[in-house]
């Protein structure tokens, strides 16, 4: 028995305007239905005008996850019927999405395959409400037409720590390259898993896709949850059915909102409003340099070249204003003789915050924490002497084993002397007194 | 007097000469329309026009010249018309007020045009004859009880009798030729992307052409030189620049290569019609044109390719209409546009598309190429637009595909995406009969310098 686990996941990209308008793209908390035209309101005689900042992130993307980029491209009109869905159909993509092919490293070295990265539009937002005694339905399309990317693996997953550490590597490069804030609760990132259990290792007949799960969390859990909801199935010789269930929170368990019977048709064909996009391998060339470089690529630089713990490499590349604050840094340092990994140190145990402060400055705030007063021997020895002296309780109990008050006899060593010292001397010093 | 039985030039001429007033104009127009029993119009916009015609004799007289102050002229109501009901002809849009207007209507405003009327047509351009409006069928206005042609059937009549000087049509696969031919007009189908196509309701969304009925070659130029050329709305209007139409209308035909496909002459074109084109040829033969016989060998299977593809598209652009956000519910929709969604949507189902609709479109390419071939040998193509006379209003609406066969000559250009001018050549037993100019890509200016040698000097 092994899971079989694909993802779906959806970034909605932050450009300015929309997919296929002028229309700001910007929808959080904005009034209903006032970022809205003719065309993503679906207007008779409208027409869509592909965005091309959208579309070339979408090929950044891609580029970043390692895919081929053909050199041709087109969109494709997905027709179904939804209220949310203005114009009766989506513009999406279908047999020749953007980016094919691509993958991601997990940190055990295992590799995900990434099936394809396509563009499409999001689609306009129901609201169910009472207004006055009826219930009624209110629709929002401020959302209408705002760009989404679709990132769909293979299934190559088999357990739910993978796929949360695929989502946040995910997240992170798509935050690298400035593309989306990827926002899980705020519906920047969406996550769609499909989730079988193979008996001999060759792929399920059926699958279930999990929708609504806004957090990284909720992903772990509800992946968690319907494994073992299917194993139970399986264990009874029983195959769970081809649905679609959704993640409930309260209930801590996935509940089934549609079964897929028949696949839906949704009559896919060339999108004739929009023609064909052709690349030229100046242009693909010319994405590839504006990507930055990559988290993995800086974790491998940060080990290797400059010679940093592994855990502080990952941290400190966590995001990508840091990791350039913290590269800027240790140019200044290497001048300094301040070393990489105490620019590491410093940065991820102080609290800095990078945006109050100048890596120069940073710098000389290193350099005048770590030089220290350099004092005789004998002031020390005479000062730690008449604390010990001083504090014979405190002393005891540093004897019977209570560790914490020695934070309290370097504290007032340290006032005794009025400099500042390496509290390891003092340290020292008191280990051999107390002996 | 019958101001609008002239052209665009000789009133313009008028006008700034101060022999008349616009406002005289568009009354003229106005009483035509209103007396008229052919029913050419779905909306009339009598004060507005009025009121803009009086804007117009003031700008007139302050020296403000631009090339259609004052004109009157009216759109197919699938033209979206700020302010101005637009309804496709259709009881699904019968009160819809639209809050912009399509991009050629701005222009065409812009250029000084006053906007008179909404025309009838075909409910969503859905037709060749006019029959499938939900405001009732047009009227021939040169034999009684027979059709004009659609789907832009209203166009070509308001202009043919006389109640404005041009009219807006769209042509997805004859729907400007063919009814320019039933009414004696010029009807011009611009290359695909010529025109913007934004504000105009979709039919089929990669073979709509917006193009304009008037009454001479010399006015079809005038007008394209102010609707054609890139619209940031429109996707599929290339930057290509505009060509200067107006140096094509004094050329002669000395040495244009005239090609005559084999495939247009055959046994279904009415004797009558062949012999007047085949007449038209020898003045032009005389004239110094250089005229061929050519094939297009894949031509018969233009008109099986066209219906696929387009009620594919059709299926795909009617669904935005579903009442929830305006319009009335789908209840409303006519036979002629429940046919084609259902058509259309089966054509494309999984397990279908591969067999009608990925092979349509390689027939499509196939058809292009055809074309492609053609003019390397020749500079244009001279064809039949119709295959029969205009036939009496009732003979064809109970068998849909004889309807649908009335646009074999007409749809391939479409398929191709290529520019067809409809000139009118005289009447036979009393119905008008036009040829079409078929030329390459954005060789629209070929076409008016051929157009002109054909056309008789009505006025």
């Amino acid at each position: 028995m092994k899971s079989v686990i694909g993802l779906e996941v959806h970034v909605e990209l932050k450009t300015k305007s929309k997919m296929f308008c002028g229309c700001p793209a910007d929808y959080f908390g904005k009034k209903p239905n006032t970022h809205t035209c003719p065309v993503c309101l679906g207007l008779p005689g409208a027409l869509p005008v592909p965005n091309k900042t959208a579309i070339q992130w979408c090929v950044m993307l891609g580029l970043a996850l390692n895919c081929k980029i053909p050199l041709t491209s087109k969109f494709d009109r997905k027709n179904y019927f939804y209220p949310d869905l203005p114009k009766g159909y989506q513009i999406s993509q279908y047999d020749e999405p953007f980016c094919l092919k691509g993958s991601l490293k997990l940190d055990n070295g295992k590799v995900i395959k990434i099936r394809r990265v396509h563009m499409e539009e999001d689609t306009g937002k129901l609201i169910h409400a009472t207004v006055g005694n009826e219930d009624v339905s209110l629709i929002d399309l401020n959302r209408s037409g705002v760009p989404l990317v679709e990132i769909v693996t293979e299934p190559d997953f088999d357990n739910s720590k993978d796929v949360k550490e695929y989502l946040q590597k995910l997240q992170q490069i798509v935050r690298y390259l400035a593309i989306s804030d990827a926002d899980m609760e705020k519906g920047d990132m969406r996550l769609e898993p499909n989730i079988s259990i193979s008996k001999d290792g060759s792929l399920p007949s059926y699958k279930v896709e999990v929708k609504n799960i806004n957090s990284f969390r909720f992903a772990e859990k509800a992946i968690d949850y319907e494994i073992k909801r299917q194993l139970e199935i399986l264990k009874n010789n029983e195959t769970p059915i081809q649905e679609t269930r959704g993640w409930d929170e309260k209930k801590q368990k996935t509940v089934s909102q549609r079964t897929k019977e028949e696949a839906s048709d949704y009559r896919y064909f060339p999108e004739p409003d929009i023609p064909p996009i052709r690349w030229t391998q100046k242009q693909l060339e010319g994405f590839r340099k504006q990507i930055p470089e990559l988290p993995h690529f800086k974790v491998q630089k940060y080990e290797n070249e400059l010679k940093i713990k592994v855990s502080d490499a990952i941290r400190v590349s966590e995001n990508i204003e840091v990791a350039q604050f913290f590269e800027k840094t240790v140019k200044i340092g290497s001048k300094h003789n301040v070393s990489p990994q105490s620019v590491a140190n410093f940065l991820l145990n102080k609290g800095v915050n990078t945006s109050n402060i100048t890596p120069a400055e940073l710098i000389k705030t290193i350099i005048s924490t770590s030089t220290y007063a350099t004092i005789d021997n004998s002031k020390i020895k005479k000062a730690v002497e008449k604390v010990l002296r001083e504090n014979p309780k405190a002393l005891n109990d540093l004897r019977v084993g209570k560790t914490q008050t020695l934070q309290f006899l370097i504290g007032k060593t340290m006032a005794e002397i009025k400099e500042k010292i390496d509290t390891k001397i003092i340290i020292e010093e008191i280990n051999r007194q107390t002996k | 007097m019958n101001y609008s039985a002239y052209s665009i030039h000789k009133l313009r001429e008028g006008l700034k000469k101060k022999d008349f007033p616009s406002e005289d104009i568009v009354k003229d127009c106005l009483d035509r329309i209103k007396i008229s029993k052919l029913n050419a119009f779905i909306t009339i916009c009598e004060t507005e026009a009025i009121k803009k015609a009086k804007e117009a004799d003031k700008k007139i007289k302050d020296g403000v010249d631009l090339p259609l102050l004052g004109i009157p002229i009216s759109a197919k109501d699938i033209y979206l018309t700020r302010n101005i009901r637009t309804t496709a002809a259709s009881r699904v849009l019968n009160r819809y007020i639209p809050q912009y207007s399509a991009t050629v209507i701005e222009r065409l405003e812009k250029a000084g045009a006053i906007i008179i009327g909404k025309t009838n047509c075909d409910a969503w351009a859905h037709g060749s004859s006019g029959e499938n409006s939900d405001y009732g069928p047009t009227e021939n206005p040169y034999l009684k009880g027979y059709v004009p042609g659609g789907s832009s059937s209203g166009s070509a009549v308001s202009v043919a009798a006389n109640m404005c000087l041009v009219s807006m049509g769209t042509d997805t696969g004859g729907s400007i030729r063919l009814p320019a031919s039933f009414c004696n007009v010029v009807g011009l189908k611009p290359t695909y992307g010529r025109v913007s196509r934004y504000g105009v309701i979709s039919m089929a969304s990669s073979l709509d052409s917006i193009g304009h009925f008037t009454k001479n070659v010399d006015d079809s130029a005038l007008v394209l030189s102010i609707t054609a050329g890139k619209d940031k709305n429109d996707a599929t209007t290339p930057e290509i620049e505009v060509d200067n139409y107006k140096n094509y209308l004094t050329k002669d035909i000395k040495e244009v290569k005239i090609g005559l496909p084999r495939e247009y002459f055959s046994d279904g074109l009415d004797k009558r019609v062949k012999e007047k084109i085949e007449n038209e040829v020898k003045i032009l033969e005389a004239k110094g044109a250089r005229i061929e016989q050519i094939s297009l060998p894949n031509t018969e299977y233009g008109i099986t390719c066209y219906y696929i593809v387009q009620p594919a598209e059709v299926s795909s652009n009617l669904a935005r209409y579903d009442g929830l956000r305006y319009g009335n519910d789908r209840a409303h929709f006519g036979n002629e546009a429940k046919r084609r969604i259902m058509l259309g949507s089966y054509v494309l189902s999984s397990g279908y598309y591969d067999a009608y609709y990925k092979k349509a479109m390689q027939v499509r390419t196939l058809i292009k190429k055809d074309f492609d071939e053609a003019f390397k040998k020749v500079d244009v193509i001279i064809a039949p637009v119709s295959p029969t006379l205009p036939w009496k209003i009732g003979e064809k609406t109970q068998d849909p595909l004889s309807m649908y066969l009335s646009d074999i000559y007409t749809v391939n250009v479409n398929l191709a995406g290529i520019p067809g001018l409809s000139v009118p050549i005289g009447l036979i037993e009393g119905l008008p009969v036009g040829l079409q100019i078929l030329g390459p890509h954005f060789s629209e200016g070929k076409l008016f310098q051929v157009g002109k040698a054909i056309e008789r000097p009505k006025i």
